[in-house]
């Protein structure tokens, strides 16, 4: 494995049922970088996001084919625990999930559970969290207050403080923004931008745009297989597969 | 046109009616028995044990084995039944074998209550030799609503979005804890409400309790679970079908039906209180 790649996928074919989602994807994924997914929809992109922290173990009847390397080991392997596997590496869902908690429990609900206990410990967490989020400003008088109170907006970036509550290595975002309105999607395309310093960031989106503005990598899929893996720039340039060339500039998806 | 408009007014007019028919029977039955049944509620009724062949006297006896049994019911239930539950939508494998499950929960709801009656009778009663007591009482009226507490936190649990499953997953949270600490609570309300049903159900039942638990008539208040105790749904039916002087022991009748019915109001209006507090807490 290169010096510089986190997770590497190595052949993995990925199967709902008998229905095959992802074929023979093999590709590495740069620490410290944020690598963009795209395609049209049904593409597999997301299937693969998930299947990086095993979040598709809870569909049934899914499985999955070829390794996934984080840490020199397959987390599909028998003697992995999943929930090691999601500690490391954290998710950002499309919709904002916050739970019908107060802001401050939402944060130190992770934390909590995998035993960050001390009173003083949990509230520099949760002011360290959110100031890495950029919300710190705007709810620092209201850490009480339920979460479901906030803007959807506010909410995403409280589910990023929640994530970055747990220290992961590795920041997976669905869609992150496609419920968002252009302001708040601004915020976070700046806070993703700012957290590449501290993590490597792999995000599905359906926006072009905010690929091309935000990624260093971008890799496109097309019914389920990868067609093209390579510098963000060249991509949006200079692609080198005629249905890259396609897709971003409109023709199709 | 004008038909349409015509059909419309006669099924607005079919579903208005069967609305206030539902009301109506429901009102005038209260109605009924409060009439019939104020006069006899005094405080020396509600605190002094039956006298003189249950000619005069109270039911303290039986509003304190009512109400021992229905705790007691609901104290075996409501694990036993939000553990189902939980095994049932969380963790076993949708399949056949949770399907026929399922139906034998479905079909035990249907089941005649006379039926778990006699079950008590041989199996806690007899085969275990607890004897007619409140702990035989308690297990088959628990029994008997099990199927109603797991119905309604299988539907509590499904309520859930499964965004906060994932988002608690998604923290590197075990499985177990995400049920625990995200999943319950959320589904508190309506598992609530399901024990509301079965509450209501467990106080006013006759025949699980006539062979495992009730005595006819006993002054002394139960001291232990194996002790036998008096009953409200039972003692109505006594003074009503068994008694040498019924017209004596009428008022008496409507009496106890009227603390019954408030006993299991009171329960139910508790449990909404307590389910609306939740729910104001939980939003979502």
């Amino acid at each position: 494995m290169e010096k510089d790649s986190i997770i590497e996928t190595n052949r993995v074919h990925f199967y709902y049922g008998k229905f095959r989602a992802l074929t023979d994807i093999s590709m590495r994924f740069q620490k410290h970088r944020i690598t963009a997914l795209i395609g049209p929809s049904g593409c597999g992109k997301s299937t693969l996001l998930r299947l990086l922290n095993r979040m598709n173990d809870l569909i049934p009847e899914a499985r999955v084919e070829g390794e996934v390397v984080f840490e020199d080991r397959d987390i599909y392997g028998p003697d992995v625990d999943p929930v090691e596997i999601r500690k490391k590496i954290g998710m950002v869902f499309q919709k904002p999930n916050p739970f019908p908690k107060s802001i401050f429990n939402n944060i130190t609900f992770g934390p909590k559970l995998s035993g960050v206990a001390a009173k003083a410990d949990l509230r520099n967490l949760v002011e360290e969290s959110l100031r890495q989020a950029v919300l710190w400003d705007e709810v620092k008088d209201i850490l009480d207050r339920s979460a479901m109170a906030l803007s959807g907006g506010q909410q995403q970036r409280l589910c990023i403080a929640r994530a970055l509550a747990m220290k992961p290595d590795v920041l997976l975002m669905d869609e992150p923004t496609s419920a968002l309105d252009p302001i708040s999607t601004a915020k976070i395309e700046e806070l993703v931008e700012e957290l590449k310093k501290k993590y490597t960031i792999i995000i599905v989106t359906h926006n072009m745009q905010q690929a091309a503005r935000i990624s260093d990598m971008t890799g496109f899929f097309y019914l389920g297989r990868l067609v093209e893996y390579e510098l963000t720039e060249k991509i949006f340039t200079n692609p080198s597969v005629k249905q890259t060339e396609d897709y971003i500039t409109g023709r199709f998806g | 046109m004008r038909r349409r408009y015509f059909k419309q007014s006669l099924f607005f007019a079919l579903v208005t009616l069967s609305a206030g028919l539902l009301l109506f029977s429901l009102g005038g039955l209260l109605v009924y028995i409060f009439l019939n049944g104020f006069r006899a509620v005094t405080w020396d009724f509600l605190t002094l044990p039956p006298m003189d062949s249950m000619t005069k006297g109270g039911i303290l006896p039986a509003i304190l084995g009512t109400l021992y049994l229905t705790l007691g019911a609901v104290a075996v239930a409501l694990p036993l039944g939000i553990v189902s539950a939980i095994y049932l939508t969380e963790y076993a494998r949708q399949g056949k074998i949770v399907r026929v499950i399922r139906i034998g929960v479905n079909c035990l709801a249907g089941v005649p209550s006379v039926v778990f009656g006699l079950f008590g009778l041989g199996f806690f009663v007899v085969f275990l030799g607890f004897g007619s007591c409140i702990l035989s009482g308690a297990l088959t009226l628990g029994i008997l609503i099990l199927p109603t507490i797991i119905g309604a936190t299988e539907e509590a649990l499904k309520a859930v979005p499964q965004t906060f499953r994932e988002a608690s997953l998604a923290l590197g949270v075990s499985k177990w804890l995400t049920i625990w600490k995200v999943v319950l609570p959320s589904a508190l309300p309506g598992i609530l409400t399901g024990s509301i049903l079965g509450i209501g159900r467990a106080a006013g039942e006759t025949a699980p309790i006539m062979f495992t638990a009730a005595a006819f008539y006993t002054a002394k208040l139960p001291g232990s679970i194996f002790d036998e105790v008096m009953a409200l749904p039972y003692h109505i039916y006594v003074l009503a079908t068994a008694g040498t002087f019924i017209d004596q022991t009428r008022p008496l009748q409507y009496g106890t039906v009227l603390v019954l019915v408030g006993l299991v109001l009171g329960i139910d209006l508790f449990a909404i209180v307590i389910r609306s507090v939740v729910r104001k807490k939980k939003r979502w």
